[in-house]
């Protein structure tokens, strides 16, 4: 599988990548670790006959506290979530979850911006980023702006991302010390894409749900919040019956394609019993 | 559509410890550069859609799939392919002997990204338990062996690496 003729650019500025996605607009598509968008291309699924390759872009790249957030560059890669003291301590859903995506070598090229930015719903960090409530920095010729990620994705491939901008920050909001997390994924093998998936960020106080926050991935054309689901459970100490209640209502919600990985009843199913497993695992790692 | 008149890219990479250049179209990727520019054919092509790792090389201390990587996004990159494994002189590298000792393949097609990939998880990890090795290989599929001798394998290597034995036989 060969893919189609392209002219390669790798600028050394955001000012220089925004301009040549500026100058080439829908020609144009950036590269970050490519395996998202080598395979489509590939494929022939996509044929951009410019790629602007982002890999000189150090201010794209590492991760850092900014007083109560933590800031990550959308061009580190999956393996450098999982080697960070900083990921692993502050925001351990997320090491959580980047090893539950693809495989090592995968790891080792996919970055965590090639993951949220082009709206594939099937990727596993949409749905943890509206979990944790993130804001993408996306930055165009003329402006620069804070878009809330629960803005942000408005279809399948389709997202507030305009041609001629480039992600260059995500900021997460760093959830209270002793916040309980899990992200729960059932898969049919090792680098699948999720069947069903559910992410939860919570905090407890005397044994009941303090705070809650419930993300599903690949249940919709886009990441879901499950808000009515997380309101259901806040200020109980997640007996079954509540767990049964959340997990209807989140499945209210799902709107999965019948595929390989099962039709919609069965998939709508299984996503209800994620966000319960994913409650309760979160609830007894809380302090 | 017409198509568009591409300019060519001259690349420069150190592959198995030789400087290795050539002129490239964009889209040329880079398993393709190690087995029909450098010929060097141990790399081999399996799915080419990053699912079995067949194409595994490690690049600049990472494994990663050949198959999904242009060789001009890795102008200046120090690789190692299967070709490199053997020690210096001639002999079978521990990783190469523990495939052979314990019966690590069968077809052999998967093998030369398996040795590549379990290379780069003894460097991060030079001691693994069962469960690490099954975790570290899983971007790598093997359709005759049932992994059973390629875990063994890579614990022969393991062990031999930290001066120990590896006691068990393969299955």
């Amino acid at each position: 599988m060969i893919p189609g003729p392209f002219e390669y650019h790798r600028p050394t500025t955001i000012a220089d990548a925004v301009k040549l996605l500026c100058d080439f607009g829908d020609d144009a598509r950036p590269l970050a670790g490519g395996h998202s968008l080598i395979p489509m291309m590939k494929l022939r699924l996509a044929t951009p006959s410019h790629l602007i390759d982002l890999q000189a872009l150090e201010a794209l790249k590492g991760i850092r506290r900014e007083a109560e957030s933590i800031v990550i560059g959308p061009m580190t890669t999956q393996h450098e979530l999982l080697s960070s003291q900083i990921i692993s301590k502050s925001l351990p859903i997320l090491h959580e979850a980047a090893l539950v995506i693809a495989d090592p070598q995968v790891r080792y090229r996919g970055t965590i911006g090639g993951n949220i930015a082009n709206g594939d719903p099937g990727n596993d960090m949409p749905a943890l980023m509206m979990t944790l409530d993130a804001t993408y920095r996306l930055v165009g010729t003329d402006e620069t702006r804070e878009v809330s990620v629960r803005d942000y994705y408005q279809g399948a491939y389709f997202t507030a991302l305009e041609p001629g901008e480039i992600m260059t920050a995500i900021t997460i909001p760093v959830p209270p010390v002793g916040h309980g997390y899990a992200y729960e994924k059932l898969k049919r093998k090792i680098g699948d894409y999720a069947t069903a998936a559910a992410a939860v960020i919570l905090t407890m106080s005397d044994g009941k749900v303090a705070t809650c926050s419930i993300g599903l991935t690949n249940l919709s054309e886009t990441a879901l919040l499950a808000e009515d689901a997380a309101q259901l459970v806040i200020g109980t100490a997640l007996d079954d019956a509540t767990l049964k209640k959340a997990s209807a209502a989140a499945e209210a919600i799902m709107s999965p394609a019948a595929d390989g990985r099962g039709p919609v009843e069965y998939r709508k199913h299984v996503g209800g019993v994620m966000v319960a497993r994913a409650l309760k695992r979160a609830a007894s790692v809380a302090v | 559509m017409t198509t568009p008149q591409i300019g060519k890219i001259h690349v420069t990479m150190t592959v198995n410890g030789t400087q290795v250049d050539g002129l490239v179209e964009p889209r040329l990727l880079l398993v393709h550069f190690i087995r029909e520019n450098l010929q060097l054919t141990g790399t081999h092509i399996g799915c080419e859609t990053s699912h079995c790792g067949a194409c595994t090389v490690d690049l600049d201390g990472m494994s990663v799939k050949s198959c999904t990587v242009f060789a001009v996004q890795v102008d200046g990159a120090n690789i190692m392919t299967i070709e490199g494994m053997a020690n210096a002189d001639g002999t079978l590298s521990a990783l190469q002997e523990g495939f052979r000792m314990m019966h690590g393949l069968q077809c052999g097609f998967c093998t030369p990204g398996m040795i590549m990939r379990a290379h780069r998880l003894l460097k991060e990890n030079p001691n693994p338990n069962e469960e690490e090795i099954r975790f570290g290989i899983s971007g790598n599929l093997c359709r005759c062996t049932g992994y059973q001798n390629i875990v063994k394998a890579i614990q022969y290597a393991a062990a031999k690496l930290n001066g120990t034995e590896f006691k068990e036989a393969a299955e």
